[in-house]
């Protein structure tokens, strides 16, 4: 297994296309620090358009931590398809390149090669994860330094306290990689089903795309399904950012205020996760090999 | 709204001014004294934990240090971190509650604040043109300090202000300054936030139309040690 | 490690059947590959060939039936008996993206191969890429993968070894290559080699034992010797006594025309003219016979099919 994973890992950077994401990602995140290096203010202002005609917003808004939200805000819906690109090849790759029939001839279990693969995903999920952290939290604190956290949410404003905010970063970091681990579950799970990489990674940002639409519809008819949407819960790494107050509405350092729904679409995700793989994993086992 | 409060005005003219007519020289005397105390103080620094509290806005509690000089100049500096204010609500500070020139003092009768008995006086502008439209002071006269102050401006709506005063009371400083105003609900453009909007009805609910609060804890007060005009800009 | 080398019967196939939906791809097949054996498996394209293999190779899961390879139950046993199987399908696809020497040491690795350089040089040497060996693959001919992806099938030095269809799209050299990398694997290296092919030409020239199939069902099965014999008609006998009726044309003048007995069954290599001869001495000789089918040359056999004018079942035995 272990072997595996070195073969599948070694198979995976030693492709052009990898370093394509995480050149992409540096170039996507690289604009938006220019841009609001350059233009910051203006997108202060208009963000909080509303809000500034009756509050009067002292202090450095544009800090690292709140460069590094909008980085998150703008790319995390992207980075699916950095994902799809590899996790949704990873069989339907092999296939049509005729390698998938060599490598199932080995004396290898059909379940290690496809946990090898899938696990190879992961790891270029969480890399690609680290390098948004790096690129987009990391080098954005340095450029732009730190400080309190301003947030315009839906409906109400969050300022974060300085000192308060890096975990939250930990936090929504990890949450984002298994909502990211989901989608390349789900683009391993369709890469079952075709033997060329367009169909399945097609295939895997149409799905996105369908049930974040879905999600973010307000219409009755869809606010049943949307629960069970992994879509819906994606993004819930944003209630890292969001904390209790007490009584006297004073902030509670290193609160949240609804864990729950944080455990409850990590949970979500990760039934997902199983499902997907799960299934993947079961329909490999009997697939007929005819690449 | 001019019109409305031109009328009000009209209404304490005609009631107040005249029904206390004669209370109206001690009136002036009595801001005049209270005023004359705040003078003693040329200029301050102070350290103080700022909270801001407005249901829908969750802040923590900052730092913030404050800067006064005589006659009018003030400045509130966060220290470090993102502070907001009511907007105008900045600028009036103990130093502007009591017009500088050219007003008209009003008894409005006795009241409390907390527990202290207090003398209500209205101050109004001779002037048309200036911010503050009104301003009502609750007066301590025994130890001639204002325990609380209403403003009516002309562009930023009412405040209010209630002070707490302790070892500073000699100058006129407080220790704690509640400062109240009408908090208007806002509404951030749409597709800003990216966000699924799912927050409760309810908690929706409970954060519109509160009055907000910012409330400043003075500690360390340095009194008079010659400002320089340049911390204010 | 599996006890092979004392196997005579490196892969046994039974009833073995393979239905995608409504098609039967394979059906009731049954065959048998000796240790040694140039098995060739021929049939038009489509015929099953390719299912028929990747069910040896658990590409395919079968429907019905069984195989066993090495006297191992394939299902039981798949990981050690791949251990000692070495296949090229179809064309031989590498990583594109890797060199001849990453490839090769990819799979190495992947079939319990230690891939140390020596091995790998060694292998690549064997199969004319040394020189090439780390240029990527992407920049190969036909022919230069078709060679690397023997060396892939051959470096964990396997005993049994599948190639199907090994010389599709290849130049008249390398067709030739390739027949001569079957023989030397056989002879020199005593490797049994099962190698399909819709061409009889290219099988005839090296197979030692032949197997004909055609939509999924075995039409004939032999050795080269049998089936290949242009002068002779192979006479299958079915009689009441084998044993009194093998005395009686041994004691004839059509003694050296007997072959070894098959599934019960007498064979006679006979030219078509004597065929009327030979069934008169053996009736006169009091041989109670059941039966006498005359078989055809496996050339005009193999047209016939490859034609499409084959009754199935005629020469099935």
């Amino acid at each position: 297994m272990w072997e595996h994973l070195q073969i599948e890992l070694y198979k995976v950077f030693k492709r052009p296309r990898t370093y394509l994401s995480f050149a992409a990602i540096t170039a996507l995140i690289g604009v938006i620090q220019l841009g609001l290096l350059v233009d910051g203010k203006e997108y202060a202002d208009f963000v909080m358009a509303d809000f500034a005609n009756s509050f009067s917003v002292d202090g450095k808004i544009l800090n690292g931590y709140f460069i590094c939200y909008v980085i998150l805000q703008l790319l995390l819906v992207h980075v699916p398809l950095l994902i799809a690109l590899i996790a949704a090849d990873m069989i339907s790759g092999e296939a049509n390149m005729g390698t998938l029939r060599i490598l199932l001839t080995k004396p290898q279990s059909r379940t290690s090669i496809v946990m090898a693969k899938f696990i190879a995903s992961v790891i270029y999920t969480l890399l690609l994860l680290i390098w948004i952290a790096i690129m987009g939290l990391f080098l954005s604190m340095l450029i732009f330094g730190t400080d309190d956290l301003f947030l315009m949410k839906s409906s109400y404003v969050v300022i974060v306290k300085e000192s308060d905010v890096f975990w939250r970063y930990a936090g929504a970091f990890c949450f984002a990689a298994l909502a990211m681990v989901t989608v390349a579950a789900l683009g391993f799970f369709l890469s079952f089903f075709a033997e060329n990489s367009i169909g399945p990674i097609v295939a895997t940002m149409s799905v996105i795309i369908v049930c974040t639409i879905l999600s973010t519809m307000n219409i009755p008819l869809f606010n049943l399904i949307k629960p069970y949407l992994f879509t819906t819960h994606m993004i819930t790494w944003k209630e890292f950012f969001d904390f209790k107050v007490n009584d006297a509405n004073e902030a509670i350092i290193g609160s949240i205020q609804y864990p729950d729904k944080i455990i409850r679409s990590a949970t979500v995700l990760a039934v997902h996760i199983v499902l997907f793989v799960g299934s993947a994993v079961l329909l490999f086992r009997k697939k007929d090999i005819l690449s | 709204m001019k019109m409305k409060l031109n009328k009000k005005l009209l209404f304490l003219f005609t009631t107040i001014f005249l029904s206390v007519a004669s209370h109206a020289q001690d009136m002036n005397a009595l801001v005049m004294k209270v005023k004359a105390k705040l003078e003693k103080v040329k200029d301050y620094t102070a350290d103080g934990r700022m909270k801001t509290d407005v249901a829908f806005i969750k802040a923590p509690i900052g730092r913030v240090k404050v800067y006064f000089k005589s006659p009018d100049k003030f400045k509130l500096q966060r220290d470090g971190g993102i502070s907001v204010l009511p907007k105008g609500g900045v600028s009036i500070n103990i130093g502007s509650m009591i017009m500088q020139t050219g007003f008209v003092a009003i008894d409005a009768g006795m009241s409390t604040v907390g527990n202290t008995p207090v003398r209500i006086v209205k101050l109004l502008p001779e002037a048309d043109a200036g911010e503050i439209i009104l301003s009502t002071l609750y007066i301590d006269e025994t130890n001639l300090l204002i325990r609380k102050s209403v403003t009516t401006t002309r562009e930023n709506g009412t405040y209010e202000m209630e002070l707490q005063y302790g070892k500073y009371a000699s100058y006129g400083l407080p220790d704690k300054v509640l400062f109240s105003f009408n908090a208007k609900d806002y509404k951030l453009p749409k597709g800003i936030t990216l966000e699924f909007d799912d927050t409760d009805k309810a908690v929706k609910d409970k954060m519109k139309g509160k009055k907000g609060r910012v409330e400043i804890n003075y500690t360390a007060y340095t009194i008079n040690t010659g400002l320089s005009d340049a911390i204010f800009k | 490690m599996l006890l092979y080398n004392s196997m005579q019967q490196i892969v046994k196939v039974s009833q073995l059947t393979k239905q995608f939906n409504n098609l039967t791809a394979v059906n009731q097949l049954s065959f048998s590959v000796e240790s040694g054996d140039v098995y060739g498996f021929l049939g038009q394209n489509g015929a099953g060939k390719s299912t028929t293999i990747r069910m040896l190779l658990t590409l395919i899961t079968p429907t019905s039936g069984e195989i066993s390879i090495f006297g191992y139950d394939l299902n039981k046993h798949r990981k050690e008996i791949l251990q000692q199987i070495g296949a090229v399908i179809e064309k031989p696809d590498v990583y594109k993206y890797l060199s001849a020497y990453e490839n090769l040491k990819l799979f190495a690795k992947l079939s319990g191969v230690k891939p140390t350089n020596k091995l790998l040089m060694d292998q690549l040497e064997m199969v004319g890429l040394a020189s090439r060996a780390h240029d990527t693959v992407k920049t190969f001919s036909q022919g230069m993968k078709q060679r690397l992806g023997i060396g892939i099938a051959l470096v964990h030095n396997p005993q049994l070894i599948i190639l199907d269809e090994p010389t599709n799209g290849l130049d008249p050299q390398g067709i030739a290559d390739i027949r001569n990398l079957i023989l030397i694997l056989s002879r020199e290296m005593k490797k049994t080699v099962i190698v399909s092919s819709h061409l009889l030409n290219e099988i005839e020239q090296i197979a030692t034992r032949i197997l004909i199939i055609d939509k999924g069902q075995k039409l004939v099965e032999g050795s080269s010797a049998e089936l290949f014999n242009d002068q002779q008609t192979i006479l299958q006998i079915s009689v009441a006594n084998n044993e009194s009726a093998i005395q009686t044309i041994q004691s004839s003048n059509w003694a050296n025309n007997l072959l070894p007995e098959r599934d019960g069954q007498i064979m006679v290599g006979l030219n078509k003219e004597d065929i009327p001869n030979f069934n008169r001495m053996l009736a006169a000789s009091g041989v109670d016979i059941y039966s006498l089918q005359a078989r055809h040359s496996l050339e005009d056999y193999f047209l016939q099919v490859t034609a499409g004018k084959q009754h199935v079942g005629t020469f099935t035995n």
